[in-house]
Order: structure tokens, then C-alpha cells, then sequence
């Protein structure tokens, strides 16, 4: 087996957890720190919304590396999926495919029918324009903008980094991560979707 | 080439965020209903790792590659600010599936629908700067 195809086979989780510490060494070790929300707020700064709001009126050339590691991420996402592509759709448990299933939302099941990471019923360009997906994905990222700033850290920031360093407020966070994410996963999404 | 660096994580980011399966939004719909370990293995896995790294790094003082002290710094202590912005990101999350690292990683998958995630996420965050003063942190 060459290297690609090893690399190329889905990943075990206790991997990709050690994966994402080397990460987070590396930024440390160059003098960065892993948070990726904050770019959402520099490229308000680079912007000009300081102009107008305080809020981001700071020198935003010292979160430039931070917009350089995201725009690394997209070319990485492009990797993954051409050069590492898996050969077959993510393995989703029964239990959430009878669950979407129920809901309206199909699971892959050959990598032709999709690579398992995103529904096609919400993301593919034919579905995407419908009020309904709309209202998800514009409701959803807004939520996601909002929160993560009003939270002071996201996933990487609260939920890695802040529970590593064992921080009682990324705890809470995380906290609101699970009440937020719970409430809709179990009340609001299959409402929404059934609508 | 001091931002390269920076690009060539990110590109191993990128990738780790994909082959860990971390970008589906059906992994993240499992993890919120309990239905499988993957999700908490990663989150796992990282934070028990990273408070060993951590731990070394304080104890022996590690420096950045210029000399300077390690960006690790306390959290202001608050209540309402976590548990309420936590709350909402957490609203978000399940709702696209994409927390803000997945949803650069979707980009370059060519997923461009979650250019309108991106998009309304810059907006959220916007109105936060906007709205901040008038909530309790």
C-alpha cells in the first residue's frame, strides 16, 4: 500500500485528535494560537467595520497569519478531497440514518451518491435556493458568527484549546455548545425539516 | 515566507479536518444524538493530549521560535457570556453542521453553498460588534 493510499483511508478518531494537537503546537511554537473564529472578525476589521464600530477598530495586520492558516485550510479541504479522497462515504451510524432518514435527509451510501460530508437535500446547488434551505444555512452561519464572538471562542478555541489548558470558562462554553447544539439536533432541526 | 508557514498548517488543517471526518454534517447530527463515539474520540483525544502539551509547555517555559512566551493566556471568568454565546454557536452548529474551521475546509471541497454560511457568519458577527454593549457579559 503507497503512502496516499494509506493517508487516503478515513481516519481513526484517537489520530486525528493527536493530528489536532500538532496543530495547535505548531501555532503556539510560531507564536499564534489556535482559534479560527477570530478571522470572521478580522475580515470585518480588514474591511473597514471600524470605521463605524469599535468593536473592530484594532490593528488587524497581527491576525493576518490567522487569515493565511484559514486560507491554508480551504487548499487542504481541496487536497483532501482530490489527491486523499476516501474511497467510499463516511460511515454514519443506523441509529442517525433511520433518524434523517425520517426527516427527510438521506446518508450516502456508495461515494457516488455523495463523500457523506454534507446533505444534498440542503447543500447541493439544485436544493440550496429553496426558502427553506436558505433560511438554514443564512440562520445557521449567523447563529454561528454571532455566538462564536459573543462566546469569545468557537470549537477550536473553547472546545481544544480552552478545555486543554483547562479553562472553567471554555468549559461553560462548551456547555452552550451542548444546550444550543442538543436543542436543535433533537427539537428544532427535525421541525424545520418536517415544515 | 514568514506567513507561509502559517499557509502550510493550514493546509494540514484543512486536511485533518476532512480525513477525521469532522467537516460532515452528519457526523456532527450524531454526535449531538449520542449515536456514535467518532466525534468525542477527536475532541477527546485532543484534550487530553493537549493538557500534556500544555503542561510540558509551562513547566519548561517554552518559547515561539523568536523567543517570545507562548500565547496561553487565562480566560476572563464570566457566566452569562459563555453559557449564552456558547448557547447560540451551539444553535449554529447543529443547524449547518459547520463550526467555523470545517466551513473554510467545505470551501475548498467545492461545497459552495457554504459560501452563505461564511457570508451570514461574517454578518453575525458584525451585528455582535454592533449590539455588544447592550448585552450581559
Amino acid at each position: 500500500m503507497s503512502l496516499i493510499e494509506f493517508l487516503s483511508q478515513p481516519w481513526h478518531w484517537s489520530i486525528s485528535g493527536a493530528a489536532i494537537v500538532l496543530v495547535m503546537f505548531l501555532l503556539l511554537l510560531f507564536g499564534g494560537e489556535f482559534g479560527v473564529s477570530s478571522n470572521l472578525r478580522t475580515i470585518l476589521a480588514m474591511g473597514g467595520a471600524g470605521n463605524h464600530c469599535s468593536f473592530f477598530e484594532y490593528d488587524w495586520k497581527k491576525q493576518l497569519w490567522n487569515l493565511v492558516f484559514i486560507s491554508g485550510a480551504v487548499v487542504g479541504g481541496y487536497i483532501a478531497v482530490t489527491i486523499l479522497a476516501s474511497p467510499e462515504p463516511v460511515q454514519i451510524s443506523m441509529a442517525t440514518q433511520t433518524h434523517l432518514s425520517s426527516i427527510g435527509i438521506q446518508v450516502p451510501q456508495t461515494i457516488a451518491e455523495g463523500r457523506g460530508f454534507v446533505p444534498a437535500e440542503i447543500f447541493s446547488p439544485e436544493n440550496m435556493w429553496s426558502f427553506k434551505n436558505i433560511l438554514l444555512l443564512i440562520g445557521g452561519g449567523f447563529l454561528v458568527g454571532f455566538g462564536t464572538r459573543y462566546a469569545g471562542g468557537c470549537t477550536s478555541g473553547h472546545a481544544i484549546s480552552g478545555l486543554s489548558n483547562l479553562q472553567i470558562p471554555s468549559l461553560i462554553a462548551v456547555i452552550g455548545f451542548f444546550i444550543g447544539g442538543l436543542l436543535m439536533a433533537w427539537i428544532l432541526l427535525p421541525a424545520l425539516l418536517k415544515f | 515566507m514568514k506567513l507561509l508557514k502559517y499557509f502550510m498548517i493550514g493546509i494540514l488543517f484543512g486536511i485533518i479536518m476532512t480525513k477525521s471526518e469532522a467537516v460532515s454534517w452528519f457526523r456532527i447530527q450524531e454526535m449531538f444524538r449520542f449515536e456514535s463515539f467518532h466525534m468525542y474520540g477527536i475532541i477527546g483525544t485532543a484534550v487530553i493530549l493537549g493538557a500534556i502539551l500544555f503542561t510540558i509547555l509551562k513547566r519548561t517555559q517554552t518559547k515561539t521560535i523568536e523567543g517570545a512566551p507562548l500565547k496561553i493566556q487565562a480566560k476572563d471568568m464570566s457566566i452569562p457570556r459563555y453559557l449564552i454565546g456558547g448557547t447560540i454557536f451551539g444553535l449554529g452548529w447543529a443547524m449547518t453542521g459547520a463550526c467555523p474551521g470545517p466551513m473554510f475546509t467545505l470551501l475548498g471541497q467545492g461545497v459552495w453553498a457554504i459560501l452563505l454560511v461564511i457570508g451570514s457568519a461574517i454578518l453575525g458577527t458584525y451585528v455582535y460588534g454592533l449590539v455588544r454593549e447592550r448585552l450581559p457579559h
